[in-house]
């Protein structure tokens, strides 16, 4: 079995296991810089898994599908930010209403739109293409890993460099960090704090969304109840070890993609499967501790010095 | 009572009243039948004795996490593992029921205790990484109880097993079944303990020094730091107080005649109702009753709809998600609150004037 972590088809296998985790990370990273916690992420993630599938089957076309899923992903973040920003709910009971809106939501939907019970079984979505890059796949054991991708998980990569480019090398980019650090501060140079955490969330909705249309139209080709399974609490923690920034985030998020991807290819083996679970669990746990840790004893020691 | 308090009230019963619309409008968008789905949603409960017992009977756990969370969040610790904590102590009081083989009276009593122990170390874990590694403990919690899902599951499925039966335990013994108080129905003794329990939380939070430095905490912990309240130990009681009562109610619940086996191979999301519970109650325990039975109504309601139309079950939770998000929208409405507090004024002001 440890031969196996040496394939390339094993590598390949991480870079498709962190594809939703990493567009979610980015959604949080953003919100994060702006100064929102989005835990609402996880009901993103389900609401627009289930929306990429609807869309792409009504539409019959993968670029109409995901528009319109980013499109959704958007408006649960603006109605987020409708009621943290306008309406002054608490963040964290705001995203934990919308995780329970999404659970029951998607189930209801799903019913009144195919009849289906927990899983679309019975609506012909369509997936996101894989994407062979020539050239590459012709690099031996790189070119196994990196070509024959799902194309939204190049798009998470390239999404990365979009972020960080985006986030430090913009004048938006400024201002959302601006708001995020000192909202008071923000605002006396004439920075609407408001606008900006309006436009982090609905962002990060978006982003979060590709994870979502990803994991029912690339990772799996159906929707199925509650298939989100805490990627997006996971990639909580994967931004926040990460220091929210889209380079630290994408780190952390290979290495729990890796660890889903550890625990997938455990299931053939003898070991029991509720064991293999807790993994990706686990990892995150014992991960986000050791990191915050580290954290914690450099801050102490800037300011003792 | 003044008019803040009453205004809440008001507010909290307002956000029911649109919740529930919404949910009705939805009920009208998906449902062939929407008119018998809503009666039924509504009038369900109370068409036999069994349905007014299922209302009472699914209160019970309620309670339990309701109170559970109260105290945690109380304390301003955001410690969502109050699912796992249930889940585990779930666990811990069916094998104790099966493995120990304890007389009838000690049996309940020694798997009661060790379902709370269970479940009060379990949420000690995320406040005991905040204060040595200071790492989220919303983040650790949500983790934790993905963690107890698959390691109770594994403990069911290896240790405890029936192998006539699947993905269930063996059928746990009579001597550890909790008392029917009814006859003809299910409702048991748990419900007195949840009661008591609730007033406990009451108690602790609101007549102890204990509990004022743990609100005083969750107020201003700064405030409370330089007042001299040891903000270690107040976040670990409260942790460990609240996960000790989501464990001993997931133990109630499993050794309820509602149960025979345990089967939970999935979270059953007590943790989460606990959080609409808890702001529902606005953090008072004493309320938790109160709230939980409003739950159990609107979901005894829904489960005897799905049952008897095509509307699911899981319109509850859009209900839920609603009502959280208006009754802590602290502008929802303030206008009104604005205009009540202003009419009390003139009304005092006059009230002056005329002595």
């Amino acid at each position: 079995m440890w031969n196996s972590l040496l394939t390339p088809e094993f590598y390949n296998s991480i870079l498709r296991a962190t594809t939703p985790i990493l567009f979610a990370t980015l959604a949080s990273g953003v919100a994060a810089k702006s100064g929102i916690c989005n835990m609402a992420l996880e009901g993103i993630l389900l609401f627009s898994a289930l929306f990429g599938v609807i869309f792409s089957s009504v539409t019959h076309s993968f670029l109409l599908g995901i528009l319109l899923t980013m499109v959704v992903g958007g408006c649960i973040g603006l109605f987020m930010a409708f009621f943290i920003l306008n309406m002054k709910t608490d963040e964290i009971l705001a995203a934990i209403a919308i995780n329970l809106i999404a659970t029951g939501g998607t189930v209801l939907l799903l019913l009144a739109f195919s009849g289906d019970r927990g899983s679309s079984t019975s609506i012909t979505n369509v997936s996101a293409p894989v994407l062979v890059i020539p050239f590459i796949q012709d690099i031996p054991f790189i070119g196994k890993i990196l070509s024959g991708q799902n194309v939204l998980t190049y798009l998470a990569l390239i999404m990365v460099v979009v972020m960080h480019l985006f986030i430090y090398k913009t004048p938006l980019g400024l201002k959302i960090r601006a708001v995020g650090e000192n909202k008071n501060a923000a605002e006396s140079v004439g920075i609407s704090s408001r606008k900006i955490q309006y436009i982090s969330l609905v962002l990060s909705g978006v982003l979060c969304s590709l994870g979502g249309y990803f994991l029912s139209g690339g990772y799996m080709n159906m929707f199925t109840k509650d298939m989100s399974a805490g990627k997006g609490f996971i990639a909580l923690a994967a931004s926040s070890m990460g220091g929210d920034t889209p380079i630290g985030g994408f780190l952390v998020s290979m290495l729990f993609g890796a660890a889903q991807a550890f625990a997938n290819m455990m299931q053939l083996t003898t070991i029991p499967v509720e064991l293999i679970q807790m993994i990706p669990y686990l990892t995150t746990l014992i991960g986000l501790a050791i990191f915050s840790y580290i954290v914690m004893k450099r801050k102490a020691k800037l300011s003792g010095k | 009572m003044n008019s803040a308090k009453r205004f809440e009230i008001f507010r909290m019963f307002f956000s029911i009243v649109i919740a529930l619309l919404v949910s009705f409008v939805l009920i009208f968008l998906v449902s062939k039948q929407p008119v018998e789905a809503i009666v039924t949603l509504i009038t369900g409960p109370f068409k036999s004795k069994r349905n007014l017992a299922n209302v009472v009977e699914s209160m019970i756990p309620l309670i339990f996490t309701g109170t559970g969370v109260c105290i945690m969040f109380s304390a301003n610790q955001i410690n969502l593992a109050g699912e796992g904590a249930f889940h585990l102590g779930g666990l811990v009081a069916s094998v104790c029921a099966l493995q120990l083989g304890l007389p009838a009276g000690v049996s309940p009593v020694v798997a009661l205790c060790l379902a709370a122990l269970a479940g009060a170390l379990f949420t000690a874990i995320p406040a005991f990484l905040k204060i040595k590694t200071s790492s989220s403990e919303l983040v650790s919690s949500l983790m934790l109880n993905y963690l107890s899902l698959w390691f109770c599951t594994f403990i069911l499925m290896h240790y405890i097993c029936d192998p006539q039966v699947g993905a269930a335990s063996f059928k746990l013994p009579a001597e550890s079944e909790l008392i029917t108080l009814l006859s003809g129905t299910r409702i048991h003794l748990g419900l007195f303990i949840a009661l008591a329990v609730a007033v406990f939380g009451y108690v602790f939070l609101y007549k102890t020094r204990m509990g004022y430095e743990l609100r005083l905490t969750g107020e201003n912990e700064n405030f409370a730091k330089y007042s001299g309240v040891n903000i270690v130990k107040v976040i670990l009681v409260s942790q460990l107080v609240g996960g000790m009562i989501a464990g001993l109610g997931g133990g109630v619940e499993i050794l309820s005649p509602i149960y025979n086996r345990f089967s939970w191979t999935s979270l059953l999301g007590y943790g989460w109702d606990a959080i609409i519970i808890c702001t529902l109650a606005k953090k008072n325990p004493i309320y938790t009753p109160l709230a939980a039975l409003f739950l159990a109504y609107l979901r005894t309601g829904a489960s005897i709809m799905s049952r008897s139309t095509d509307v699911t079950l899981e319109i509850v939770q859009i209900t839920q998600g609603v009502i959280i998000l208006l009754a802590v929208a602290e502008q929802f409405l303030s206008k009104t609150k604005h205009k009540m507090i202003a009419r009390e004024a003139k009304a005092s002001l006059k009230e002056e004037e005329a002595a």
